[in-house]
């Protein structure tokens, strides 16, 4: 393996191995605080499948989320705690609904396609919003945390290593998904749609498979937020969360697996920064304008997101080296 | 399956159409086109701008549907068929525009039009790059296209003339029978037209040809047989020295050549 492939693993697997050491360090605030960004994480890497893996713009995945969420609270027990069966349960509910949202919404494309899969997540944002199902703005509790096998889930440090296990393994997943057969038929679809039908591959069901995908690890990512607050309400469907999961990937740097990790922890830190109190005393409760100028300076001047900027900075040291060489030519000259 | 089909020394055609139209609102840009192609022999189409060459085949391999007529492969009706299922029963294609995937090697582009034909395309674990299938079809085809030293180089840093090679390689990697050529020669220098012109007559004793082409003397040069197109219909068709010298020809298209 060359040095070049070997560098974006070994970082995940320091990432990976300082998330697995931080509760020895972190307090309680802290392990909460990171349990909520891993789980942003999956969800951020659940669209990157959509976005960077196959050039589907879906901006209504939060219903996914949303909906794992609400099934982890629906469906569990009143009176015992569930088992494994519940997260199967609401990984299925949000497969079930992606499968149906991407089997119509797939029929078109470009702007239409971000539409409809927008109005796909209101109609789902109001399905809870407005009847007793959801329990309307008030959302629903999770009486009792589920219990898998010995590993109790009330207990916030068991939680925070079931997330980071998820987290692994949704990563592990989906690159070796990347690199086999479908993620690269998924990469040329991304790339050039029209080629790849004149190549002799049927789009649609490569482009549905990827949606339903997506819309479970989306799904995975909801149950363990409703498990981790113990409580679901309907902003977990609406569409600022699908806007914010986007900008996760674009200040991360969409088209890398890594890019959705960065903009997760990143998007998830400005936010508590701005939000701070102790730093920024009564204006931070305007935190929305510093979030928001800070990932307009970073769109602007990182254009491949925060992963590309060791490709950035080794361009601009190239281009320095050849003014140099240039410059000294010109010197040359006029002497 | 339609009627008789027409014979070329007792062979039946690889491909052919018959009363083939688009109509686009009032523009009627293929008009009543039935025609048939070989194994063994480039037929070239030509005409204007406009003349409807390539909305005929774009009709051929399915990216359009034809307001009326049909297109038959073999002896199977494949008018209904998707651009990709015809793709897979062997109708090749490629663009006036190289639609190569620039960011892949030379290798993966060939490999992935190949892996559309390969055993389990939705494998989901093992690495793209074992698939054996795939990746012998692929250096095949980067090599009967000229292109087996540049395999591991990424497409978008090919030239232009090796760019249209790598279409026609991800064409041949789909094991072909019928290629259907839009341009390939558009943009191309002196010697890059003499390397596509040597590659096409070596292609054409295993497949059937069809070439949408706008220069003249490299299409007189490779062509079995013509056909020219006038506002979506058929002026003339036969070989190029019979087409060379019909007056109507001569009169819509050719002028002085």
């Amino acid at each position: 393996m060359t040095a070049k492939r070997a560098s974006p693993l070994v970082f995940v697997a320091l990432c990976f191995s300082a998330l697995a050491l931080y509760p020895l360090v972190g307090g309680q605030f802290g392990v909460d605080l990171v349990s909520k960004i891993m789980i942003y994480a999956i969800f951020a890497l659940s669209l990157e499948l959509l976005v960077g893996g196959t050039g589907l713009v879906c901006f209504g995945h939060a219903a996914f989320f949303g909906i794992g969420a609400y099934a982890a609270v629906l469906l569990a027990p009143e009176t015992e705690a569930a088992g494994a069966g519940l997260l199967a349960l609401s990984v299925l509910m949000a497969a079930a609904y992606a499968l149906v949202v991407g089997a119509l919404s797939l029929r078109t494309s470009g702007v239409y396609f971000i539409m409809v899969t927008l109005a796909f997540a209101q109609m789902a944002y109001y399905l809870v919003h407005d009847t007793p199902l959801g329990g309307g703005t008030d959302g629903i509790y999770l009486l009792i945390k589920p219990v898998f096998g010995a590993f109790d889930l009330d207990r916030p440090l068991n939680l925070y290593f079931l997330i980071l296990l998820s987290l692994v393994l949704v990563f592990a997943f989906l690159a070796l998904l990347y690199r086999s057969r479908f993620g690269r038929a998924l990469a040329g679809i991304r790339v050039n749609e029209q080629r790849m039908r004149a190549t002799g591959f049927s789009t649609y069901p490569y482009k549905l498979a990827a949606f339903t995908l997506s819309g479970a690890l989306a799904g995975l990512a909801g149950f363990l937020f409703a498990v981790k607050d113990g409580f679901v309400n309907p902003e977990m469907l609406s569409w600022h969360l699908s806007g914010s999961v986007l900008i996760m990937l674009i200040l991360g740097g969409i088209g890398h697996l890594r890019g959705a990790l960065i903009g997760a922890f990143s998007f998830a830190l400005l936010q508590e920064f701005f939000k701070s109190e102790a730093v920024f005393g009564s204006f931070a409760k305007h935190w929305h304008l510093g979030l928001g100028l800070s990932i307009m300076a970073c769109v602007a001047l990182l254009p491949h997101g925060l992963v590309g900027i060791p490709g950035q900075l080794r361009e601009r040291l190239a281009r320095q080296a050849a003014q140099r060489s240039q410059g000294t030519g010109a010197v040359d000259e006029r002497i | 399956m339609s009627g008789s089909e027409p014979e070329q020394n007792g062979a039946n055609p690889i491909l052919r159409c018959e009363n083939l139209s688009r109509r686009w609102g009032g523009l009627l840009a293929v008009n009543q086109v039935s025609l048939a192609f070989w194994r063994g022999e480039v037929h070239a189409v030509i005409g204007t701008n406009g003349a409807g060459k390539s909305t005929l085949i774009h009709m051929l391999c399915g990216e359009i549907e034809p307001t009326s007529g049909s297109v038959f492969l073999h002896s199977a009706d494949v008018t209904r068929w998707s651009q990709a299922r015809r793709a897979r029963a062997g109708l090749g294609r490629s663009y006036q525009r190289s639609t190569i995937f620039p960011s892949f090697s030379v290798l993966e582009n060939c490999r992935l039009a190949a892996q559309a034909r390969s055993p389990k395309p939705w494998h989901w674990w093992e690495p793209a790059s074992r698939c054996e299938a795939s990746l012998a079809a692929a250096t095949l085809a980067a090599r009967q296209s000229g292109l087996h030293d540049d395999l591991d180089r990424a497409a978008g840093l090919l030239s232009h003339g090796q760019k249209r090679q790598l279409e026609i390689a991800m064409c041949l990697a789909t094991a072909p029978q019928v290629l259907l050529l839009d341009e390939p020669l558009a943009g191309m220098g002196a010697e890059e037209t003499e390397r596509m012109l040597a590659l096409l007559a070596a292609l054409k004793a295993d497949h059937a040809i069809v070439l949408v082409e706008h220069d003249m003397d490299a299409v007189f040069r490779i062509a079995d047989r013509m056909t020219v197109m006038v506002n979506g219909s058929i002026i003339a068709s036969g070989s190029p020295q019979a087409v060379r010298h019909n007056p109507q020809v001569q009169a819509a298209y050719l002028g002085e050549h």
